[in-house]
């Protein structure tokens, strides 16, 4: 059984512009030890899905559908059921580490806060045990810095003490939002690099939110497309960068920068994302899709398994065959 | 295979150009319909524009004048009997007549004080933010001082040594209402002045004048409006504050706050003295502060 | 933190100069006021006026006179009563101005902070409505207004409190006072609090901290409430600056032998030095509260380094 099946999940807020369906019918598994990448762009719907997981969603926000972890749905949990499960066994990873710790308390607060609730240790121990992730995430002078205040560390620096803080009860599942995009590139790789040798020592299963496919390349075993707050496309990573087969995950890849090409103009997806309150009748993508038909604009197209390989799902009316070939065609231009 | 791309390259164009067309709407035509879609705020306006006519107009079609004294009707209750709909007073003068006079008293320094400070405001402000550097550190140092005086007890002051005419009054008040407007607009022009849209019309070599106009001055006018509204009641409440403190205009002319002075005294026997003209000043204020809620929230991008 | 509050201290000196300067030449610039020559006033007045402020000097050693003065605590004469200083008349009336106008502070604060806090976490619920409802009254009523009405109701149709007046501290003396500065500094302080909590609620740390598995109470006592009170610490200056006018109005009302009631008077009667005396005093007393604020402000906030 996996360690978290998340079921037909759906998220609506209610807004003066009536009622915006921001996720829709998202399903996946995640294994233990497995690193599950959810791609997509701004407004897709990627961090709602998890921020419903965790019950952090904004307070017009409902949920349906289910996530069920070691058997008990998150989604039905009353408040403090699901406080004991967040920050300890799931625990969670914010985009901007900038804004994301409280400026008005030390790191050791906010650190010891967490072990002195779900591991009853008292104060000295869980300061002890701080320094020691503090010193995993390799900030240097850790036993110092942990009494210094979030602004007295550089944005590398906060992104790794939140990393330190959600690892502190060793989390069986860690959820990670976009947790390089606000930091430089360079600090990026540290990071990532860092969170992989944190995965092999703790065995922990990640699931990495992100708009970078060079990030999911690097870390996921398997990945989910998202658009317009639907899945587009799911399979393993290897699989779906070798051949992938939905317009959508086309023209990501196509997107992505790469030095083996002497292409001297960046490719883009053309178009914007959808407004998520006057959604497609049909298809999400549909309204920028190159290969879109009539009945792509009228009718949603389900999530199935592909022709060309069942272990991949796709949501798209034209054949995975003829994608693919046009596909390898414009690649050998 | 490429056409078919250029193809939804063009129609992406399009629809992003339909999009426009639909949420370009102007600031003013999007704020105004938005105010309007706000109840409270509408009806605060019409109440208040029924008030000020009624003060504008009232007296002169109203029998009574604010000073003579109705020998047949001293201190009566609110009554239909001729006319005395709010009733009379100790002298018995009447008090409809006496609330309206009042108002327009109250009214008029509203607005003079407020246009008085609203202008020296703008005009301080502008120049700090344009100007910059040590002649802004200066002017709002300044600000900084009058902010943080007791303004109630200067005014007394001033006026105890200036008399309290009319336009000294105004005076009073103006000198000590301006330096929000101050404080705002010179924190916009800053903000305004590096904005990337403005570096942007200076490279492609538009004059300064012309971003003057198109694109500071428009920026600015939302805040300044909604500002003016704030300003309004404030200045109606200083006024009739030194009013009720007996160091407003003088007797037999008369405003709100002299009235609910009056009033206060003889709250015990005679309340309609009292409750009539504190009735008009409180709904007063109270619409005024729901017109500047209902600007701000229509004008202001920060909720868009 | 001592440098800090040093140059603080240093940066009210212009300002509280200003101020002295502006209203001091103010009064010798008035025709008939207390420095013209053809003003009338007693033997005795005018005696007193020569010794304190030095007339026979020019301007500017009169003015230094009177700075000097002021730096050895001396307020000056009164323009209309032979037999008293500006000192003495203050120190009958700070006493009961200062137990009115800090004890209305302390108490709404408290009473302002627990309602905004709770309005915030409630919302749309009854309390919430009523803190908005306040906001909007204390508004929208001035003090001169709800002061009358208040009596209205408590003193004259209930009788439970005295309409006005003062005795030596008694308590039934002081409770409408009170309630109507409690009320008045409630309105804002509720909206400030409610409001900057509702903000930091929405924040990001705030939901770092749910997402960590903490109870709503940790959350709010110890992430949100600091941040959400550093607001509510910046508006108590100006909230001070308008106490006093709601100060000068209520001892109005209420007929409170307090600062307020004799500035009122000082002015009706034209004692033009008891006016400047007091202007003064209360100017310096709200420029040290103002930094008062600034330091607690500093103290609080962890990313203000000195």
């Amino acid at each position: 059984m996996s360690l978290l099946k998340v079921n037909n999940l759906g998220v609506q807020f209610t807004t003066n512009d009536g009622i915006v369906s921001a996720v829709n019918g998202v399903s996946f598994d995640l294994e233990k030890g497995q690193t599950l990448g959810i791609v997509g762009e701004s407004g897709s719907g990627k961090s709602q899905t998890v921020l419903a997981m965790m019950g952090l969603l904004a307070r017009n926000g409902k949920t349906s559908g289910e996530a069920v972890y070691n058997g008990k749905n998150l989604l039905t949990m009353s408040p403090s059921e699901l406080n004991r499960i967040r920050g300890d066994r799931v625990s969670m990873i914010f985009q901007d580490p900038m804004t994301s710790l409280n400026p008005y308390l030390t790191v050791e607060r906010q650190m010891t806060e967490v072990l002195e609730l779900h591991k009853g240790m008292t104060r000295r121990e869980a300061k002890k045990r701080a320094i020691e992730l503090l010193e995993a995430v390799r900030i240097p002078e850790a036993a110092r810095r942990v009494d210094m205040y979030p602004h007295e560390f550089s944005g590398g620096m906060r992104q790794r003490v939140m990393i330190a803080m959600a690892l502190l009860c060793e989390p069986e599942v860690l959820i990670a939002d976009e947790p390089t995009t606000a930091l430089d590139v360079t600090v990026q790789a540290q990071i990532l690099t860092l969170l992989k040798d944190l995965q092999r020592d703790f065995g922990t299963s990640i699931i990495m939110i992100t708009h970078d496919l060079g990030v999911v390349a690097g870390l996921c075993e398997k990945v989910m497309v998202m658009y317009g707050g639907r899945v587009m496309e799911y399979g393993t990573a290897d699989e779906i960068f070798y051949q992938p087969s939905h317009p959508y995950t086309i023209g990501l890849l196509g997107a992505l920068p790469r030095l083996d090409h002497d292409g001297s103009e960046l490719v883009s997806i053309p178009g914007n994302p959808p407004n998520m309150a006057r959604m497609p009748k049909g298809c999400p993508f549909s309204e920028r899709c190159a290969h879109a038909s009539d009945r792509c604009v009228n009718e949603l197209p389900p999530l199935a398994a592909s022709a060309l390989n069942p272990h991949i799902l796709r949501a798209c009316h034209k054949p995975a065959a003829e994608l693919v070939n046009e596909a390898r065609e414009v690649a050998h231009v | 295979m490429m056409q078919t791309k250029q193809k939804a390259m063009v129609e992406a164009v399009e629809s992003g150009l339909n999009e426009a067309a639909i949420e370009g709407r102007s600031l003013w035509r999007d704020a105004r319909i938005r105010f309007f879609r706000n109840k409270a705020a509408v009806v605060s306006l019409v109440v208040l524009a029924l008030i000020t006519l009624a003060c504008i107009f009232g007296p002169m079609v109203l029998p009574h004048s604010y000073e003579d004294t109705d020998w047949e009707a001293m201190s009566v209750a609110p009554t239909l009997v001729n006319t005395h709909w709010f009733g009379t007073d100790a002298l018995g003068r009447d008090l409809l007549v006496r609330c309206l006079i009042g108002g327009r008293i109250s009214l008029m320094v509203g607005a003079l004080a407020t246009l008085a400070s609203v202008t020296l405001g703008i005009v301080w402000g502008a120049t700090a933010g344009f100007l910059g550097g040590r002649v802004d550190a200066v002017m709002m140092r300044i600000v900084d001082m009058m902010y943080a005086v007791p303004y109630l007890l200067i005014a007394i002051l001033m006026v105890t040594l200036l008399g309290r005419e009319f336009y000294l009054v105004v005076l009073t008040i103006t000198v000590f209402s301006w330096m929000d407007m101050a404080r705002v607009v010179r924190g916009q022009t800053l903000a305004i002045k590096s904005k990337e849209y403005v570096e942007a019309a200076h490279a492609i070599g538009v004059s300064t004048g012309a971003i003057i106009f198109r694109h500071i001055v428009p920026n600015l006018l939302g805040i300044v409006v909604i500002y003016t509204t704030v300003t309004v009641p404030g200045v109606i409440l200083t006024e009739s504050v030194l009013s009720f403190l007996g160091l407003g205009v003088q007797e037999p002319m008369t405003s709100w706050g002299v009235l609910i002075q009056d009033g206060a005294g003889v709250m015990d026997a005679t309340p309609w003295i009292l409750l009539f003209p504190a009735g008009m000043l409180s709904i007063t204020l109270y619409c005024a502060n729901y017109i500047g809620d209902g600007l701000r929230d229509a004008l202001d991008p920060k909720d868009r | 933190m001592w440098s800090y509050t040093f140059r603080r201290v240093l940066a009210t000196i212009p300002t509280l100069l200003a101020v002295i300067t502006v209203c001091y030449l103010l009064l010798h610039m008035t025709p008939g006021g207390p420095f013209d020559s053809e003003r009338k006033v007693s033997a005795a007045v005018l005696a007193n006026l020569q010794a304190k402020y030095h007339l026979d000097m020019p301007l500017w050693q009169q003015y230094l006179y009177y700075l000097k003065g002021l730096l050895q605590g001396d307020l000056g004469a009164s323009f209309r009563y032979a037999d008293w200083t500006v000192n003495d008349l203050v120190g009958k009336a700070l006493p009961v101005s200062a137990s009115i106008g800090g004890g209305a502070i302390l108490i709404s604060l408290v009473i302002g902070v627990v309602l905004g806090v709770v309005a915030a976490l409630r919302q749309n619920s009854l309390i919430d409505y009523f803190v908005m409802l306040l906001g909007n009254i204390g508004g929208a009523f001035p003090s001169f207004v709800l002061g009358p009405v208040l009596v209205m109701i408590f003193a004259i149709g209930l009788g439970w409190f005295p309409a006005g007046g003062w005795d030596s501290f008694d308590v039934r003396y002081m409770v409408l006072p009170m309630s109507l500065l409690v009320f008045i500094n409630i309105s804002t302080i509720g909206r400030v609090m409610r409001g900057s909590m509702i903000e930091v609620l929405g924040s990001n740390f705030i939901r770092t901290a749910r997402a960590k598995g903490l109870p709503m109470r940790t959350i709010v006592l110890r992430h949100a409430l600091k941040p959400a009170l550093m607001p509510v610490v910046s508006v108590i200056g100006p909230l001070a600056i308008s106490s006093i006018t709601s100060a000068v109005v209520t001892e109005t009302v209420f007929g409170l032998p307090g600062l307020g009631k004799l500035i009122v008077n000082g002015a009706a009667n034209r004692d033009y030095t008891l006016v400047l005396g007091l202007v003064v005093l209360v100017t310096v007393i709200t420029v040290v509260f103002n930094l008062l604020v600034d330091l607690a402000y500093a103290l609080l906030d962890p990313k203000i380094r000195y």
